[in-house]
């Protein structure tokens, strides 16, 4: 069944990593005794793993090939998944569902879990602002940790210098952070693909760095500690109820994101986003104008993650540069790739498995790099598209007129 | 035709790649109403013309004026930004097909109607009354014109699944849905089979009957020859003939220019 050339082959492969990686795993030096010690068993382990996950990886690919060509023979057929978002009367009950689940979570498990829960929560609004930048409008934003930074900071600043509440913050620190958004805009959005990715990515180092070392703004290094919890009309929490208060407004602000997201994904502004990031000269030849609907995108997309940033000070009481380093931005991106860019409810999932998923496998957690690219490279070669890729919207008419326009999520 | 008004005026085009001239020294002027055919051989510099025409490069020395017939407005194009000049009425489609691939047929068009329309965040957002009326108007303009394109079957079709005849009139539409009064058309016909064409030039015959003007870039003769009131020749990217198909065709410029020199001579 499974055809010896490729045995061979995977065999070789298993070699070659063995050789490859036989200074590093199998050659140990010890300085101090002065003695080099020789892990030959490393180099056994290695070989048989990597020749097992060769064979592994072809099966997968020899059986994704036959589904193909099974495809084009009969019809090509919705993916399950794609055809429960597409018909209201699927997708209704199941995000009914959903919300009563969200809104019963606290009472249901522990304020350990609802914790963990907040987390994957503020990564879903992350994640879906994060979508507006890159995976509708085509922007490759490599610092997108940094509007979070700014989100985060204002609240403490302003709490720490000004006493300002929460409430205040809240709105302020989304603000505060779009217009960071669109300053920086302006002189990076001539620019395209991988060099934008570049500018963004030094943005995002530089505001982290200017957080470290401006001591008398930020309080450098050791960061701002005791930021207060959101209030409750001027009532005292306890400790456990501070947590669920915080979970809820999450869950308030994760369905008001999917709200507002869905309804700019389907308007002229969300067509606008998707034309620009299929084509910039057509754009314009078309009217749009190109730097404005960068900037929106920009600016809406910075808007959330500053949102998300004071939630983050006041759930944590504590923030320092630390918390806002390029790692952030490469998890909440992988969200909105492993979710499947453009896709609402595939963001919104993605960001639930790689943020519980960690969470559940302490015992990982040191692999947890090595699964993220794992899991990517698997994501990249299987399914491009994301857990579920972007419907597009459908439009039915009778005549002249408009009969019905479903929309895509 | 000679006594339409002039909406299109280009005095002394240059544009320069470094040392290249690419266009030299280039005068046109299209009046309201007019097909008017642009040809020339390969790499003539027809293609950068429309370029600098629309926006996308800037022209090294010379003037482009357009006046929109409908109100008597003359803008000077130069430095303008190709989204404003869509928006004062010219509209294109490109020679290598510049569709939104991903995104269906009916959006493409939609698409076009973009610089007509208004709504923004709030709108998008909060729904409001003006923005559904809005919102239906586009998508209602959009249905018509790919009726009058033909491809009004196929509206919740992805545009990279439309076969080649289908996409080039796709962008005709798209075009067309930013309601422009010139229409110029990059080789519209490249790669269309005789019958897809003959469609075409009736197309074509529509749109300039609706009041749209139309220049474009051709290769097929045959169309040029039959569809056009006027024909301008580059070679070079120096204009070296013009007049009607008949001055045009018997013109010995532009025989040189197209099949060389007379051996005999």
């Amino acid at each position: 069944m499974f055809p010896v050339k490729e045995l061979k082959r995977s065999a070789l492969t298993s070699l070659w990593f063995a050789f490859l990686t036989f200074p590093i795993m199998v050659v140990k030096v010890d300085p101090i005794e002065r003695v080099v010690s020789w892990r030959w068993d490393n180099m056994f382990f290695i070989a048989f793993g990597s020749f097992v996950f060769s064979i592994l990886a072809k099966v997968f690919i020899i059986q994704k090939e036959r589904r193909a060509s099974k495809k084009k023979q009969k019809t090509i057929s919705e993916p399950l998944v794609q055809r429960i978002v597409r018909e209201p009367r699927f997708l209704y009950p199941l995000a009914l569902a959903c919300f009563i689940f969200g809104i019963s979570f606290p009472f249901l498990f522990s304020t350990y879990q609802t914790n963990i829960m907040t987390t994957a929560l503020m990564y879903v609004v992350l994640g879906l602002g994060l979508n507006i930048v890159v995976g509708v409008a085509g922007l490759l934003d490599l610092g997108y940790v940094a509007f979070y930074a700014v989100g985060a900071y204002s609240y403490a600043l302003l709490n720490y210098n000004f006493d300002m509440g929460f409430w205040t913050v809240l709105p302020i620190g989304g603000l505060l952070a779009a217009l960071l958004g669109i300053i920086l805009g302006f002189p990076v959005l001539r620019l395209r693909g991988d060099y934008l990715a570049i500018v963004t990515l030094g943005f995002g180092e530089i505001i982290r760095l200017v957080l470290e070392n401006w001591n008398d703004f930020s309080q450098g290094p050791s960061g701002i500690a005791n930021i207060p919890r959101p209030s409750f009309f001027g009532m005292d929490m306890t400790f456990a109820g501070g947590i669920t208060y915080i979970y809820y407004i999450i869950l308030v602000l994760v369905v008001l994101t999917i709200f507002v997201v869905n309804r700019l994904q389907n308007s002229r502004l969300g067509r606008a986003w998707l034309a620009l990031r299929e084509d910039e000269i057509a754009c314009e030849a078309m009217g749009i104008d190109k730097t404005k609907t960068k900037l929106i995108a920009f600016s809406l997309g910075a808007f959330w993650a500053g949102f998300v940033g004071v939630i983050f000070a006041a759930k944590t009481t504590f923030v320092n540069p630390a918390s806002f380093t390029f790692l952030e931005s490469a998890i909440i991106l992988s969200i909105v790739v492993l979710g499947g860019m453009g896709s609402i409810i595939g963001v919104v999932i993605g960001a639930l498995i790689l943020i519980l998923l960690p969470e559940y496998l302490r015992a990982l957690s040191e692999y947890r790099m090595l699964a993220f690219g794992a899991i990517l490279v698997v994501m990249m070669v299987f399914k491009p598209g994301g857990i579920i890729s972007n419907v597009r919207r459908n439009y039915k008419f009778k005549g002249l007129s408009v009969v019905e326009g479903k929309n895509n999520e | 035709m000679s006594d339409s008004p002039i909406i299109l005026k280009v005095e002394g085009l240059s544009k320069y790649f470094g040392g290249i001239k690419a266009i030299d020294n280039v005068d046109i002027d299209i009046r309201q109403g007019e097909i008017v055919a642009l040809i020339g051989p390969n790499g003539a510099g027809k293609t950068t013309f429309f370029n600098c025409l629309t926006g996308i490069y800037t022209p090294t020395a010379g003037d482009i004026y357009l006046s929109d017939p409908r109100n008597g407005k003359t803008t000077r194009l130069n430095g303008k930004k190709p989204n404003k000049i869509t928006e004062i009425g010219m509209a294109r489609t490109f020679q290598n097909i510049r569709l939104f691939p991903t995104m269906s047929v009916l959006e493409n068009v939609m698409i076009g109607r973009h610089c007509r329309t208004k709504a923004l965040i709030f709108g998008a957002v909060f729904r409001n009354k003006a923005t559904r009326i809005e919102e239906t108007q586009i998508i209602e303009r959009s249905y018509e014109l790919l009726k009058k394109i033909g491809l009004h079957r196929q509206v919740n079709e992805e545009a990279r699944n439309l076969s080649y005849g289908a996409q080039r009139r796709l962008e005709i539409g798209r075009a067309l849905a930013t309601d422009p009064f010139l229409l110029l058309l990059d080789e519209p016909a490249a790669g269309m089979n005789p019958k897809e064409t003959e469609a075409l030039v009736a197309l074509i015959r529509e749109i300039c009957a609706e009041g749209h003007s139309i220049l474009l870039i051709e290769h097929d003769m045959k169309l040029v020859m039959s569809l056009s009131d006027r024909i301008f020749v580059m070679d070079y990217g120096k204009k070296i003939a013009q007049g009607t198909p008949e001055e045009v065709r018997e013109n010995p410029a532009v025989i040189k220019a197209y099949l060389g020199e007379d051996v005999d001579a």
